[in-house]
């Protein structure tokens, strides 16, 4: 098996997938690493796939005029980045910024696709774990849109 | 029930609309237990109930950190040392910190929710090797909105105190997290099957924290959260705090989920 396979089959994100199907992702992915301060992507070029991150911390953060960069979102171990891989127009709405080391798999999205066009029960399961991300982020964002920590006048 | 006048020894600005009043005590021998409110008067103004944030291992001094909001918490805000204010109490139920004995500690907590926990995590770092791991998670507004700024800085360099901190909203010097406290406890290290979790902060981030740990493995009984209605009496007589068939003022402000599971997902309760 392959190191990225040994990475991730213990992963929460992966648990209650098969060896099989953890293979088949795992044969889509590629271990990187970032210095701190480093760039990952700007805002507007190519979403290729997501970012599992092993070890580090990374900022989300949007260019917003007149009042400069504005962190988002901070991802650290455990996590993954990125979903506008997913659909077109498969491009990041946001800068990724590494504030500490970083080291992660990225995984190849239109060949994880591909695997899940291939193969409907992989895609299933893959769906199934990438929705359940999107829903806990969007409760996140809810949760800070309410501004909850603000001076009830 | 009658106020006793106490004279305030110092006053220290927190945040922009949050203070912290050093009181003499009403008696001598005067002690509460780590959750535990008094109800402080603003003479000529009203009274208004207000946890204590300081040592309960110090009895000689009572410390309330209060946030304006209102005509009586901006009376309160405004005392200046040598004033007097009302006080009552201590009143209300206490963490349990004998219950999470033995076992890990999740303290979760956001805004000025920080101020009720305090007196249980000095409670807890008094009597450190009864616990397992003990994790404090907080979250604030901004970072110019982190309260009690500098103890949290000094807890985070002790090697027996996990201490995570976010943000909702980061600035152009913040280098640490970004996102709402829930998002911490992922990071926290703890066995579900023990651990005893301290929750405190306004009742909808209470909400969501309480799904996360459950979901976490953590049931109802050894869950704590700290509760808020609008009291009155502080002695459960005038039912102003009722919170289904709880009085926050007598049964809480501390209760277990489990006691609380037939109101908590109640609305207008």
């Amino acid at each position: 098996m392959s190191e990225v396979f040994d990475l991730i089959v213990e992963h929460p994100f992966f648990a209650g997938m098969t060896h099989d199907q953890i293979r088949i992702v795992a044969e889509t992915g590629a271990l990187v690493s970032y210095h701190e301060g480093q760039t990952i992507f700007t805002e507007g070029t190519s979403a290729l796939g997501p970012l599992l991150i092993l070890d580090g911390d990374v900022a989300l953060e949007m260019q917003t005029p007149g009042h400069g960069p504005q962190v988002i979102l901070t991802l650290h171990s455990g996590d993954f980045l990125g979903w506008s891989w997913l659909y077109p127009p498969y491009r990041w709405t946001y800068d990724a910024h590494v504030h500490s080391d970083t080291e992660g798999i990225w995984f190849d999205g239109p060949k994880l696709k591909n695997a899940s066009e291939v193969d409907p029960a992989l895609g299933y399961e893959l769906m199934k774990r990438f929705t359940e991300m999107l829903v806990n982020r969007m409760q996140s964002i809810r949760i800070q849109l309410l501004d909850v920590y603000s001076t009830p006048r | 029930m009658h106020p006793v006048p106490c004279r305030v020894r110092s006053v220290v600005r927190e945040l922009e609309d949050t203070f912290t009043l050093d009181i003499e005590p009403p008696e001598s021998d005067w002690g509460f237990a780590p959750g535990q409110f008094t109800m402080l008067y603003a003479f000529g103004v009203g009274e208004v109930p207000i946890s204590i944030s300081g040592d309960p291992n110090d009895p000689s001094r009572l410390v309330q950190t209060i946030r304006a909001v209102g005509p009586v918490t901006d009376a309160l805000t405004s005392v200046s040392p040598g004033d007097s204010v009302g006080v009552r109490g201590p009143y209300g139920s206490a963490w349990p910190t004998g219950v999470a004995e033995g076992g890990d500690l999740l303290i979760v907590t956001g805004g000025i929710g920080l101020a009720p926990l305090r007196p249980a995590i000095f409670e807890i770092l008094e009597h450190r090797d009864r616990y397992g791991n003990v994790t404090l998670m907080y979250g604030a507004r901004s970072p110019s909105e982190l309260l009690f700024a500098d103890e949290l800085q000094e807890w985070r360099g002790r090697f027996d105190l996990d201490v995570l901190i976010t943000v909702d909203h980061g600035d152009q010097v913040w280098r640490g997290p970004v996102g709402v406290v829930t998002s911490l406890i992922n990071r926290a290290s703890f066995d579900p099957e023990s651990a005893v979790a301290f929750v405190c902060g306004p009742e909808i981030m209470m909400r969501f924290t309480i799904q996360d740990l459950e979901r976490k493995g953590i049931t109802d009984d050894r869950l704590y959260v700290s509760m808020e209605r609008n009291m009155k009496c502080g002695i459960g007589l005038c039912g102003h705090c009722q919170l289904g068939r709880h009085f926050v003022c007598k049964d809480g402000p501390i209760l277990s989920c489990a006691a609380m599971s037939d109101t908590f997902w109640t609305r207008e309760v």
